[in-house]
């Protein structure tokens, strides 16, 4: 469909250019922008992810991917998928079934020269691995008075995926960002996957990019022209004058946005901010947006305790003391295992419900 | 079988005109799984058995320890002998025993409270400088914390190795290391890290990138037997394999891993018997004979380039001193076991022996020798101990490429902080730069 519409677009393409050319009164930088948006499509999350991954890896011949499955199979969830076919062996390469060893393996190449992806099937298995991250490849440009880098990305999806059990649907967003050394990113949509992941894969610091298996079929426009996004800057999704709900990750869409079109039925125009990263966090965009609404609710999908809510919250009773009319309430996962059944699931996570009872908390209003 | 060989005919006619099947291939595998002659597990192929038969671990003698010279210092076969030029021999027996002088300083100085910590390296000369003799400079080693000889031989200097246990200004690491976690861009030594046996999948990716390169340049990692019951060991001995990167795992069979003998740290036949088992290259050798070390590290870094594979060396040799300064071994061991080893069997003295033979070496030359490099190793000593330690900021520093906001903001408070209430700081102690 995509080759359809570029086989269309390009003869269109032409014409308009000459059109620009000849017609001194357009705005040629209107114009290019027009054209830009007419050639953006609807893809999905793993292929935005597919893409910052194979355009970064035509640039530049060190990058290479390594993880279960990513090369025969295609991908555990399809994100590598043809990647084999155009990169080869040598650059994207399945390994055996020990997370502390390749993990280890990607450290070493790091240090070495290579810029290696190294995926985690998912991140509860990532701590098999956490030595290797935390103390080897957080630490090394420190511990080595900054003479060994490790410009290393590791990539996976985090969180609850739907009846998975208690050991596959953890949250270590907070335990990343927790470590200095760390980046920890957690993009939101197609759009700022594939932004942040190229912005990652350039870093020469270690990131750690976390995705989520329920993401993967999510479709959203993305440009085929290249672009980055800084990591460290939040994003302010919907602007509004009553509360800031701040999130990131698949709370974004999943839980956030269906409760502010619960909250705009009832009145309540709440600004929105997705935090693209928890490490560095942008304090600074919360905190503006906090003294213009003057209340604050955080919606995480971690357990509550050392989460990145807990962290922003302290920031905003710290820096944003006098702005504020209610204390910071977080919605997170209740602090337990995450159960099987579906019942117990939709109970212990965070849902629009829960989001608007806490909004309405902070606003004084009867639930 | 006849439906299958008539099966064979039709897709011969079948694909005569399209893609050609090579029909010899594809009878032979009829014949193959119509036939009982060998298992066509994915797994394994080997051979069928009718016998119930366990393989006892114990029914074999093990691998056995390749050397060259005997306790004395003797070459038992003259064809073993790497005849090695009498410089680089009385380098490696100066570079031995200038490391065994400098850990009797560095470990008394412990002691005095002048340094927090140290490791010795008593009675493992010979495998640090036998390996590293026949190694290339710039091929990558990745230590576990036993091997400041292979830095040594190198040209770490007496000063830099003291700079780094003082973590003064001039510490290459800036101060941020404990004592002993040397490291050395310029001499290929990556800088050592605590957690025992990281350093092993590490080493794969290395030996990974290298071979990517194809620089003809190999990677050397050392750990101890101890450490070789991390997981991480066996992900990397395993993974080496599998990737056939060009890499050759050294490991420090010294019979102790602190207070863990080595018949507690494992059943098997040591390391050494793990090496076929990941279908690696293997040789046990004689630590304490440098010969012995440096022969096989020669050939294992021949094979690894050659071949593209990973090769296992394990060194048998004996730990000499404590496992550091925290540690006091007459607690596990008997004092009549070490000087055994101090006396009858040290690799120092096996090479000393080895140099009187040939005429290399005299008493006269022994001691004019130990007391230039106690005087080098006490000059470096005393000029180390009197640097200032580096600037504070230096804490600030190399957590990011680019130092972060907050990281900032924080330094800007402490040195408003430091300014403010400078008389209670100790600044004269650190570097203003």
């Amino acid at each position: 469909m995509r080759v359809f519409c570029q086989r269309l677009v390009s003869p269109l393409l032409s014409y308009l250019i000459m059109l620009e050319e000849y017609a001194s009164v357009v705005n040629s930088i209107l114009y290019r922008q027009f054209l830009l948006r007419r050639l953006a499509t609807k893809i999905q999350f793993r292929e935005a992810l597919r893409e910052a991954l194979s355009e970064e890896m035509r640039k530049n011949e060190k990058i290479f991917l390594m993880g279960e499955e990513v090369a025969e199979y295609n991908g555990a969830y399809k994100v590598s998928q043809g990647m084999l076919d155009e990169f080869g062996a040598k650059r994207v390469i399945d390994t055996p079934i020990a997370e502390l060893g390749f993990a280890g393996i990607g450290v070493g190449a790091a240090m070495n020269g290579l810029n290696p992806v190294i995926e985690f099937m998912t991140f509860n298995f990532s701590l098999v691995a956490i030595d290797q991250v935390i103390n080897a490849a957080a630490k090394v440009l420190s511990m080595s008075g900054g003479h060994f880098s490790c410009p290393i990305v590791f990539r996976g999806p985090t969180g609850n995926a739907g009846q998975l059990g208690a050991q596959h649907s953890q949250n270590f967003e907070n335990w990343y960002a927790n470590c200095p050394g760390l980046k920890v990113v957690i993009p939101s949509t197609p759009y700022e996957a594939k932004g942040l992941l190229k912005q990652a894969i350039n870093d020469p610091d270690p990131v750690i990019f976390m995705e989520s298996e329920v993401m993967y079929g999510d479709k959203g426009e993305v440009p085929e022209e290249e672009y980055y996004i800084p990591l460290g800057k939040a994003n302010v999704v919907k602007e509004g004058s009553d509360v800031t709900i701040v999130t990131f990750g698949k709370m974004l869409t999943r839980v956030v946005m269906p409760a502010v079109e619960l909250l705009n039925a009832e009145g309540i125009n709440a600004e929105v901010i997705d935090l693209r990263t928890v490490r560095p966090i942008d304090y600074a965009t919360v905190i503006q947006s906090v003294k213009k609404t003057n209340r604050m609710v955080f919606v995480e999908e971690a357990w509550p305790l050392g989460s990145i809510a807990t962290e922003v919250a302290f920031k905003v009773q710290k820096d944003a003391f006098d702005f504020l009319d209610a204390p910071v309430l977080r919605v997170t996962c209740a602090d337990v295992p995450l159960p099987y059944a579906p019942t117990l699931i939709a109970e212990a996570l965070p849902n629009a419900d829960k989001v608007v009872k806490a909004v309405k908390s902070v606003l004084y209003k009867e639930a | 079988m006849l439906p299958i060989r008539l099966a064979c005919y039709g897709l011969r006619s079948v694909t005569a005109n399209c893609k050609r099947i090579n029909i010899g291939s594809l009878s032979q595998i009829t014949r193959e799984f119509s036939s009982d002659e060998r298992p066509q597990f994915p797994g394994s192929r080997s051979q069928w058995t009718e016998k119930l038969e366990f393989i006892r671990p114990d029914l074999y003698d093990g691998i056995p320890v390749y050397r060259v010279m005997d306790r004395k210092g003797k070459v038992i076969d003259p064809s073993q002998d790497p005849q090695l030029p009498q410089e680089m021999v009385i380098k490696m027996y100066k570079c031995m025993t200038q490391l065994n002088t400098m850990d009797r300083i560095l470990y008394e100085s412990q002691r005095q409270g002048r340094i927090s910590f140290y490791m010795t390296n008593y009675g493992e000369e010979g495998t640090h400088i036998g390996s590293a003799a026949a190694l290339d400079p710039k091929d990558l080693i990745f230590g576990q914390y036993r091997e400041a000889g292979t830095l040594m031989w190198r040209g770490f200097t007496l000063d830099q190795f003291m700079n780094q246990c003082y973590g003064n200004m001039d510490d290459g690491g800036k101060g941020k290391q404990m004592p002993v976690h040397y490291g050395s861009k310029e001499l290929n030594f990556v800088t050592i890290s605590s957690p025992l046996g990281t350093q092993m999948p590490q080493a794969v990716g290395a030996a990974y990138s290298y071979k990517r390169a194809q620089n003809g340049l190999c990677v050397m990692c050392y750990f101890g037997e101890g450490t070789s019951s991390e997981g991480d060991a066996h992900a990397a001995l395993n993974f080496s394999a599998t990737l056939d990167c060009p890499v050759i795992f050294f490991c420090r069979n010294n019979g102790y891993a602190i207070s863990t003998p080595s018949k507690e740290q494992y059943r098997g036949d040591g390391i050494a018997g793990r090496g076929p088992a990941y279908g690696m290259l293997t040789i046990r050798v004689d630590g304490n004979d440098v010969f012995a070390v440096y022969n096989a590290t020669s050939k294992a870094r021949q094979v690894a380039l050659n071949e593209m594979r990973p090769v296992l060396i394990e060194a048998m040799t004996y730990r000499i001193g404590h496992h550091s300064t925290s540690d006091d071994s007459t607690a596990y061991r008997s004092v009549d076991e070490v000087r055994y080893w101090d006396e009858r069997d040290h690799p120092i003295s096996r090479l000393r022996n080895y140099m009187l033979s040939k005429g290399w070496w005299g008493d006269a030359q022994e001691k004019e020798w130990k007391e230039d490099c106690k005087r080098q190793v006490m000059t470096a000593f005393a000029r180390a101990e009197k640097k200032l330690k580096p600037n504070w900021k230096e804490i600030f520093t190399d957590v990011y490429h680019e130092m972060p906001s907050h990281i900032t903001e924080q330094l800007k408070q402490m040195e408003e902080h430091v300014q403010k209430y400078a008389e209670h700081y100790p600044l004269k102690n650190f570097s203003k730069d």
